[in-house]
């Protein structure tokens, strides 16, 4: 022994500790992988000895590789064993580790279980709260399930600690198993109300975290955290609190009202920094959510905004940030206080931080009026100049136009100016932005014709100096101007004073160097401008000029033809032909200008973009009239929009003679530049539009006689069409009439600034309406589908937690939740009563079923506790309803909020009265939440009474079953595997007794573990059937060769495993024991004893229960569905042995039969054909089973075949066993 | 916790994540916080501000979506940081977290650690992970703020110290032999180089006893 001490000290001699490794990888610095993989390889010698002191040092030192990003899940066996050591030491480190690497996907996670309920109720503080907090991390749904007991019960835990680290802990554990949180929240809720702050302050933690996530369903809590944040001077706990508040006003206004006088009284007062910025933010979250309709709060905004202008001020830049931060909040609701402080944001627009300027900016946007516009652009210009070669300047750039643009260029007065701001944008060199700059100068020339002069000047002189903006391409987004000024040249290039020059500038060699769709749009726009020049020269007769210029282009125009770009080149090529034809023309002096010309002639009309597209939206429409009304009476509405607007879309796009398709395509074009799909091509050769226009018959369609605007209008109602939406079905000529005349004043607003001449109204009519499709658009996605917003992520883990607590916070006396909702404690075979008894009862609408029930279960209850269920079924509602007003009345009067919560006690104490049987859980939560939606309504109350007269009698029979315990699950597995009759099956329990005697009774039930296939999972429920309490329950059992319980390490063979809970009197839970086995094919019967202390009055005794376990075949059988053509795979294949039973005198339904086989036995049915079925199972080491079952008159045989011959006639005989007992 | 050239020295995830998207954070959670200058606001938003380096984001805190991909279309986490001397801390909180509040929690985090250590120093934090992270356990567990008040924390985890001097007593002697032994007769062994290292390294060998 000394020997061994000796070699194991010497051995750790050589060990290094973490600070070695530390020191090591700091000295390898250059080959630092290498040194740590022979590390690791060190490590790993060291986890295979048995010495846990080198152990823990090993994944001590694995947890800092971990760090370092080495995977080190293969250790995680090694680092459950570290948990498991005794040490406090080692366990830390053990479950530090643990946490690091630890996660759903660790296999052997399940296997800390134990170990964890163990530390949990260790007498060491430490233990717990080190095994708490390493739970934290990794708890999964399964632990989550396991342990929600054992937490719950440290949550009222002597030291504060414990208590604070347990209701934290909660909080992951709600996340992983949500029906916990039921059962637990009214414990929950009493830690509010801690005497130690520091579990006060993880209670509001936890709620907190609660109900950001689901906040409707603790409005309820209201009172309570108004309380503490009257009285707490935590400002932890404050910030919390409020920002809880802050998720609830938006659901219940009057809340904001009431807190709005605490809160600025806190704003006042505070000192904090961080508590007045919460406060501030909860206000405006207050504010927002009043809006409309309270008119004096005028005052408070006031405050916010002032104390936001302090934070602002302020020297720290945290505080400025967020001072901005909420400034931009209160902008949206109220824009007017914010305005009076733009002096201060552009201040901030100075800053050095960017992320502060990047608020500023933001504030900036809601800021802008028509006044000062201007002013805040060239501000900004100044920056975007200071700012140069930053991500920041881009930022900077895209907001400038962002602000220009908004609302269409609602602010805008001056579109010179505009287009000259654009212009100067362009001088920016390396932004990525050159598209969006290129978009607005686009938009803007073809949307405001009085600007187009202008715009074509400009964009002339950009052509002309397109060597600086082109320079170097590779880098430079801003080239995506050119392709805007090209166009905007051929396009309107009767306004273009030089057109000679500018053609030469478009025809430079270096052209060629730029990107192929901006050559594309060149080439496209010389032809443009070469028309024009051609009908110029022609008028005034300088053949010559004329022919030069033919000439010229005739010798430049190669160079695009030889263009790699297949679009420049095609355009290039069939130009220039063109033009040669021209040329010949030109020479044998025909006048060739007016034919040149026409291939371009036509008013541009400005259409809204995605106009095509919009034609099918009225199809649409009868979304909203679904949203609004009954379908049936708005489809006649609904035709008649339809066929106005379809009209209405030809003769637009009719009355527009030339080229209309084209334009609206190149429009189209401009905005999504990339496109290398150009419809311009198809203009070039004698276009099918053209002629299509031509033919008579389109000519006379009733154009031009409409007025125009009537249908127009019908699209577009927008800006009124907020308020009017419902008006929309019902498109009445009047109405259109008004929206027209709204219209016509707003156009001629807009109509000041384009200083329109009466020549240009119908285009200038156009461009409104395009606005107002546009709007549409942006307004159809919301009416159509407004149902998506609400549909929340389905994956959202939050979203399980969504359970109305109401009930629960009432804290009901007549309604003990506590103890039918006691934290399930493992449940096998999710048995669900599918199908009750209670439905051979009279027929009755399925409305009343789920009431049905519950009204059943309050009877047992009443009838156990002596009540009569009429009284407590009053006493229920008239709870509800009093809490109701509770609130109600706590809303709306002022502040001593009236002290509405039951005392929380109640649930408590009956918590211990008595344990339900866990079927039940189920229902009774299905009951709360019907309860809810029922709840207020007094008059179903009553429809239900009534139904449960009917229901007496079943009740009543069902009530007895009840009262053995467990019995009366239910196989709803049968009807899983396929039978599909009404019949109902009788009920069925899984548990078998163990062992009784006067103070504890055992029942238990085997699994199979299906992750490995050498172990089973015994599950004991223990029911305390005596007066007294029953701790320190051991649990040993004589270990057979085959079977062995398995023990925690190193504990001897002869060691029972401790029960991991006390039982109070009438209560019940249950345990978990781990069994592993080699073989099988055989059942086993192990002895055991449970020994345990009774504790009374009187004294406490020592008393001991013998019990056999038998291991049946059939507990080793995972219920495992096959499906039919595998299930004759398996048949055919020969490999099977075949055994046969045969059953005389039996009476009972063939369905009965094969139910009690799936339940008992672990079977799923196959197929079913009459009275035949194929049932499957296998083994937890996988040997396959099959069986035919056949009835006769009053026989069943079953035949099985199995790859074990021993394992089937074991299993036949336990089934002949369980069949022969009906 | 990362020193100035973005070697981590603390690292502590809430949410699971594997161990390369976790050094891809943390490494471009330093390049984030590493740009910015001193004399600017200590918040970053993982949202916006974040050109397209690709992923922003967390070290300690609050539930981290679990794909990097969600830490930015319009994520409401924000990464919060202080810089002391030659180290980083940086936290990365969602909105239910107080901005300022988590600052403060640093300062405390950052005074615990002092109080503990005595002077901390980045040395410290090198040579002592397990102990600071046993100290971060008493503030934060879970991603959610457990204590914040220095003393109780301090108190704990002196407790804590005390019950595992109390366990290595037996031992601690004998191991302390041994790193004797270790530390004069196997120069091989690579050693601290600084003498600074070896006067932490004393007291705190009962830990492995």
């Amino acid at each position: 022994m000394a020997l061994k001490m000796v070699k194991g000290s010497i051995d750790r001699m050589f060990d290094k500790n973490l600070q070695d490794l530390v020191r090591g990888i700091r000295n390898h610095k250059e080959d630092e992988a290498k040194y740590i993989s022979q590390c690791i390889d060190e490590i790993k010698q060291e986890l295979k000895q048995d010495n846990i002191a080198v152990k823990a040092n090993a994944v001590c030192k694995l947890t800092y590789l971990q760090m370092l990003g080495y995977d080190i899940s293969w250790a995680a066996f090694n680092i459950i064993e570290v948990m498991s050591a005794s040490k406090f030491t080692f366990k830390r480190i053990g479950y530090l580790a643990a946490s690091q690497c630890f996660h759903e996907g660790t296999d052997v996670i399940m296997l800390t279980t134990n170990q964890i309920r163990k530390d949990l109720s260790s007498p060491n503080q430490y233990d717990t709260g080190v095994a708490l907090t390493g739970l934290s991390c990794f708890v999964t749904p399964d632990l989550a399930r396991d342990l929600a007991n054992d937490i719950m019960t440290l949550m009222s835990h002597t030291k504060p600690y414990i208590r604070k680290k347990a209701v934290l802990i909660m909080y992951k554990v709600f996340l992983k198993y949500p029906e916990s949180l039921r059962p637990a929240f009214p414990r929950l809720k009493e830690k509010l109300e801690d005497p130690d702050p520091g579990v006060q302050s993880a209670a509001v933690n936890v709620i907190c975290e609660l109900a950001r996530r689901n906040p409707k369903n603790y409005l309820s809590l209201a009172p309570l955290f108004f309380k503490l944040m009257t009285s707490s001077t935590n400002n932890w706990v404050l910030i919390k609190i409020i920002k809880l508040f802050g998720a609830l006003t938006p659901l219940e206004p009057r809340l904001g009202k009431k807190l709005i006088e605490p809160l600025t009284n806190l704003i006042h007062s505070t000192s904090a920094m961080s508590l007045l910025y919460e406060c501030v933010n909860t206000v405006i979250a207050v504010l927002i959510s009043l809006s409309s309709g309270m008119p004096n709060h005028s005052a408070s905004i006031q405050l916010c905004v002032q104390k936001l202008r302090i934070l602002i001020e302020d020297s720290d830049q945290n505080l400025k940030y967020l001072g901005l931060l909420a400034m931009s909040k209160i902008l949206k609701t109220h824009p007017k206080s914010v305005q009076s402080h733009k002096d201060l944001i552009l201040q901030c627009l100075d800053d050095k931080d960017e992320s502060i300027r990047l608020r500023a900016l933001d504030l900036l946007y809601g800021m802008v009026s028509k006044k000062n516009l201007m002013e805040i652009v060239k501000k900004l210009m100044i920056h975007v100049d200071k700012a140069e070669g930053t991500t920041y300047r881009d930022e900077l750039l895209t907001k400038i136009i962002d602000i220009c643009s908004q609302s269409n260029y609602q602010y805008i007065t001056n579109f010179e100016w505009y287009i000259s701001i654009l212009v100067e944008l362009t001088r920016l060199e390396g932004t990525r932005h050159g598209h969006l700059i290129a978009a607005q100068m686009l938009d803007v020339a073809i949307r405001v014709k009085a600007i187009r002069k202008f715009a074509v000047s400009q964009m002339a002189m950009l052509l002309d100096n397109a060597h600086l903006i082109a320079s170097n391409t590779q880098r430079n987004g801003i080239c995506e101007v050119l392709y805007a000024a090209a166009w905007i040249c051929g396009e309107f290039s009767e306004h273009l004073e030089e057109a000679n020059q500018t053609l030469e500038a478009m025809l430079r060699p270096k052209v060629t160097t730029l990107p192929g769709h901006i050559q594309a749009v060149y080439v496209q726009n010389m032809v443009k401008l070469y028309a024009s020049i051609l009908q110029q020269k022609e008028q005034s007769g300088e053949k010559e000029a004329a022919q030069e210029i033919t000439q010229l282009m005739i010798e430049r125009l190669p160079q695009f033809v030889q263009s790699a770009d297949l679009e420049v080149q095609e355009r290039a090529s069939c130009i220039l032909q063109l033009i040669k034809y021209i040329q010949k023309l030109q020479i044998k002096e025909v006048p060739v200008a007016e034919e040149v010309i026409a291939l371009f002639a036509g008013e541009l009309n400005p259409v809204a973009p995605k106009a095509q597209k919009k034609v099918p939206v009225p199809e649409g429409l009868d979304l909203d009239a679904w949203i609004n009304e009954p379908p049936s009476d708005s489809e006649s509405e609904d035709e008649k929009p339809k066929t106005i607007f379809h009209d209405e879309e030809q003769r637009h796009r009719h009355r527009q003679p030339e080229m209309d398709e084209e334009e609206l395509a190149r429009r189209r074009e401009a905005r999504k530049q990339e496109q290398a799909n150009n419809p311009f091509y198809i203009k070039s050769s004698p276009s099918p539009q053209k002629r299509y226009q031509d033919t008579p018959g389109v000519e006379h369609i009733p154009v031009v006689q409409i007025d125009l605007s009537v249908p127009l209008k019908v699209p577009g109602m927008p800006m009124s069409d907020q308020y009017v939406k419902l008006e929309e079905e019902r498109r009445h000529k009047q109405k259109l009439e008004k929206d027209k005349k709204k219209k016509k004043q707003k156009k001629e607003k807009r109509g000041k600034h384009h200083r329109h001449n009466s020549l240009h109204t119908e285009s200038e009519e156009d461009i409104a309406p395009a606005h107002h499709v546009d709007i549409i658009t942006e307004e159809m996605p919301e009416n159509a589908l407004p149902s998506d917003e609400d549909d929340k992520d389905p994956n959202d883990p939050y979203k399980a937690l969504d359970i109305d607590l109401d009930n629960l916070v009432s804290g009901k006396p007549s309604r003990p939740l506590a103890d039918s909702e006691k934290l399930p404690v493992q449940r096998h075979r999710n048995v669900e009563a599918l199908k009750s008894p209670d439905s051979e009862a009279p027929p009755v609408e399925k409305k009343s079923k789920k009431p049905k029930k519950k009204e059943k279960k309050h009877k047992e209850k009443e009838r156990e506790k002596g009540k009569k269920k009429e009284k407590e079924k009053k006493v229920v509602e008239e709870e509800e309803r009093k809490k109701e007003e509770d609130l109600d009345f706590w809303l709306s009067t002022a502040p001593p909020p009236a002290p509405t919560t039951q005392p929380q006690s109640e649930p408590e104490a009956s918590a211990a009265v008595v344990a339900e049987p866990q079927e039940v859980k189920r229902e009774e939560r299905e009951e709360h939440e019907e309860e809810e939606d029922e709840g207020k309504k007094s008059s179903k109350h009553k429809k239900k009474k009534h139904k449960k007269e009917k229901e007496e009698k079943s009740k009543d029979r069902k009530k007895s079953k009840k009262k053995s315990h467990h019995s009366e699950e239910e196989t709803a597995e049968s009807v899983q595997n396929g039978t599909l009759e009404d019949e109902p099956l009788p009920p069925m329990s899984s548990y078998r007794l163990l062992a009784e005697n006067p103070y504890v009774k055992m029942t238990y039930d085997i699994q199979g573990n299906l992750q490995n296939d050498s172990q089973v999972t015994v599950s004991v429920i223990f029911e305390n059937k005596s007066t007294s309490f029953l701790k320190s329950m051991e649990l040993n059992v004589l270990d057979s060769l085959n079977t062995k319980m398995l023990r925690p390490e190193g504990s001897s063979v002869h060691d029972g495993i401790p029960v991991p809970f006390q039982l109070p009197p009438g209560i019940s839970n249950e345990a978990q024991f781990v069994f592993t086995l080699q073989s099988i094919v055989m059942a086993q019967k192990l002895k055991g004893t449970l020994s345990f202390i009774v504790k009374n009055d009187e004294g406490s005794t020592h008393e001991k229960l013998d019990f056999k376990l038998h291991f049946s075949c059939a507990s080793y059988l995972i219920t495992t569905p096959c499906y039919s053509d595998a299930f004759a795979k398996l048949l055919e294949s020969g490999d099977l042995h075949m055994s046969s039973i045969k059953l005389d005198g039996i009476s009972i339904s063939f369905q009965h039969l094969l139910a009690k086989i799936c339940f008992h036995h672990h079977f799923s049915v196959v197929e079913r054909v009459d009275s035949c079925a194929s049932m499957y199972s296998r083994s937890i080491q996988g040997h396959h089973v099959c069986l035919l079952v056949k009835k006769g008159e009053n026989s069943v045989s079953i035949d099985g075949k199995c790859s074990d011959s021993t394992l089937l006639s074991n299993l036949l005989d336990e089934m002949k066993e369980t069949l022969s007992k009906c | 916790v990362s020193n100035n050239h973005g070697k981590p020295r603390l690292v502590r995830f809430y949410q699971r994540l594997a161990e390369e998207v976790q050094q891809q954070i943390i490494r471009e959670t330093f390049h984030l916080v590493l740009k910015r200058d001193e004399h600017i606001c200590n918040f970053l938003e993982c949202g916006r501000a974040v050109p397209s380096v690709g992923a922003a984001s967390p070290h300690p805190d609050p539930p981290l979506s679990s794909c990097l991909h969600s830490l930015f279309g319009g994520s409401d986490y924000k990464l919060i940081y202080r810089h002391y001397a030659t180290l980083y801390f940086v936290f990365c909180v969602d909105s239910s977290e107080s901005e300022l509040g988590i600052l403060d929690l640093i300062q405390v985090f950052v005074e615990t650690l002092d109080k503990c250590f005595e002077n901390v120093c980045e040395l410290d934090l090198i040579f002592h992970m397990d102990k600071v992270h046993h100290i971060l356990q008493e503030m934060v567990i879970g991603g959610m703020v457990l204590e914040t008040n220095m003393n109780e924390i301090v108190a704990q985890v002196e407790a804590q110290s005390k019950l595992e001097k109390a366990e290595g007593g037996l031992s601690a002697a004998p191991s302390r032999a041994v790193s004797a032994v270790k530390n004069i007769n196997l120069p091989e062994i690579p050693r601290n180089i600084n003498i600074g290292d070896i006067n932490i390294k004393v007291p705190n060998l009962s830990q492995f006893m």
